[in-house]
């Protein structure tokens, strides 16, 4: 593939349990602070046997959208419209012609429009209702949040959702990432989003029997699970040169992206898949694994991902890996699914931008299987010149971030 | 053999990936080749089976060395069938 441009993120939004723009995210994200707490405001939220998940709370429609346009929005396009305007101010780009057609829109989700499925099957089967809403289709198809964001901010390029359940976000920013590369398009507006938290969805995973009953521990000794989150996190991406000549505000470099899938195990983690995804971020970002300061591991706080991750950044950073930092933020936001990476994405950026790693939250102590410096319970302050961002999905497939202090 | 125990046979005997005839009380779970998926999906069965709860979680227990054997998962489940009566 050839190599056009640098690509370069000039604006961040986010919703987010710790916060609701991207400000609020990264303040609670340096302060360490929990997002996860008691599940509320949805239908049967008593009767579920798991009691917390990181929502994202005090988050009101109508102080974003009119009632019209709520009534074609399920709460998991709402979010990444809320952050695509927020990333796009923060750009500061204007999308008339022609950059409006000459930009795309792609959009990470695990899982789509489970709110509306929800709400229409509880009508359905528990009230005993004979219809559905009218627009339940548009608002539950999976495609629905790239569709809206398009239509809400005037995109007209190239515009899809990405779905790979965990790596969704890291997918579709990555996707974005080729596409500025390689001169397809001149900007992207790119993330991921998730909206779980309902009553159908969190039964799923109950059933799963990997979901921490308190909180998320990731790393830690006498950690019991994932914990599920929600909302998005959203960026805008465009050619270096394009950038520097509107004089924009450089936020950093993205210089990798691996992708691979295990062809093993539907569920467990694979060491194969996921070193070799991290290589190939590596590799594309001309980068050596002494270059790199800080990851932000997929972390999820179940028992196997965070030994196998472990081993994998053992294998790939060698001895290395013992200077690293590598913290969780799923710590703090939980597991948002698809939208887990663009959170993590966000992190990064401003762990590179403002030299401060956030920490991994509600450590109580090493697992041996475990022996990284977690970052534990405290941001840290120290220069970040290269970082990556791993995920890593159910279903075997694997998608690696490298990015670069911009210099 | 109790009516429990049946039951229990024959749901591991579903989810059992050795070449192996018949399912025994003695047998080990390991030896039956279970898996993580297939250890989920049975307590399911188990649950829905004689309507109980299993407390069970993949990050914290090993039904591999909680329940040794398959007499083991049956003893365990006709404890939980008898709390509920009682």
């Amino acid at each position: 593939m050839t190599h056009v441009h640098r690509v370069v993120v000039t604006g961040l939004g986010a919703v987010t349990p710790l916060g609701l723009t991207n400000a609020s995210y990264w303040e609670g994200l340096k302060a360490g602070r929990s997002g996860i707490g008691p599940i509320e405001n949805i239908s049967g939220a008593a009767e579920l046997s798991q009691k917390n998940a990181a929502q994202v709370r005090g988050f009101d429609p109508l102080q974003y959208f009119d009632e019209r346009a709520l009534s074609t929005l399920d709460r998991v396009s709402q979010f990444p419209v809320v952050a695509a305007r927020e990333a796009i101010a923060q750009a500061g780009i204007e999308f008339d012609m022609p950059l409006s057609q000459r930009t795309a829109t792609i959009v990470g989700t695990g899982a789509g429009g489970q709110n509306t499925l929800d709400d229409n099957y509880r009508r359905l089967y528990v009230d005993n209702k004979t219809r559905v809403f009218p627009l339940t289709v548009p608002r539950l198809m999976t495609n629905a949040p790239a569709s809206q964001v398009s239509m809400q901010c005037g995109l007209r390029g190239p515009a899809f959702v990405v779905a790979s359940a965990c790596s969704s976000a890291n997918h579709a920013i990555g996707l974005s990432f080729q596409m500025v590369r390689s001169g397809m398009v001149d900007c992207a507006v790119t993330g991921g989003t998730e909206a779980c938290i309902n009553f159908g969805t969190v039964r799923g995973w109950e059933a799963m029997r990997v979901m921490a009953p308190d909180t998320c521990r990731p790393f830690s000794k006498d950690r019991k699970g994932l914990i599920l989150g929600e909302g998005a996190a959203m960026m805008v991406l465009e050619p270096l040169e394009r950038a520097k000549a509107r004089g924009a505000n450089i936020l950093c470099e993205i210089v990798g992206f691996g992708m691979t899938a295990d062809a093993a195990d539907l569920t467990a983690p694979d060491l194969g898949g996921m070193t070799r995804a991290m290589q190939q971020a590596l590799d594309e970002a001309k980068l050596a694994p002494q270059d790199i300061q800080y990851v932000n591991a997929h972390g999820t706080g179940t028992a196997i991902n965070d030994e196998t991750e472990t081993k994998a950044i053992r294998q790939i950073f060698g001895a290395h890996a013992d200077k690293l930092a590598v913290s969780s933020t799923k710590s703090m936001v939980g597991h948002a699914l698809g939208a887990a990476g663009a959170l993590e994405m966000v992190a990064v950026v401003m762990a590179v931008r403002e030299s401060v790693v956030p920490p991994t939250i509600n450590y109580l102590g090493s697992d041996p299987a475990c022996d990284l410096d977690v970052v534990p319970n405290e941001a840290r302050a120290m220069p970040v010149n290269a970082a990556m961002s791993n995920s890593f999905a159910f279903g075997g497939l694997n998608a690696v971030l490298a990015v670069k202090k911009f210099s | 053999m109790t009516d429990v125990a049946k039951d229990v046979i024959e749901i591991i005997a579903k989810k059992k990936r050795v070449d192996k005839p018949t399912v025994e009380l003695t047998d080990r779970l390991e030896d039956l080749g279970l898996e993580s998926l297939d250890a989920v999906e049975m307590i399911f069965d188990l649950e829905e089976k004689f309507d109980i709860s299993i407390p069970y979680n993949a990050n914290t227990n090993n039904p591999r060395t909680e329940f040794d054997t398959v007499d083991d998962v049956v003893k365990a489940i006709e404890k939980l069938v008898a709390e509920k009566k009682s």
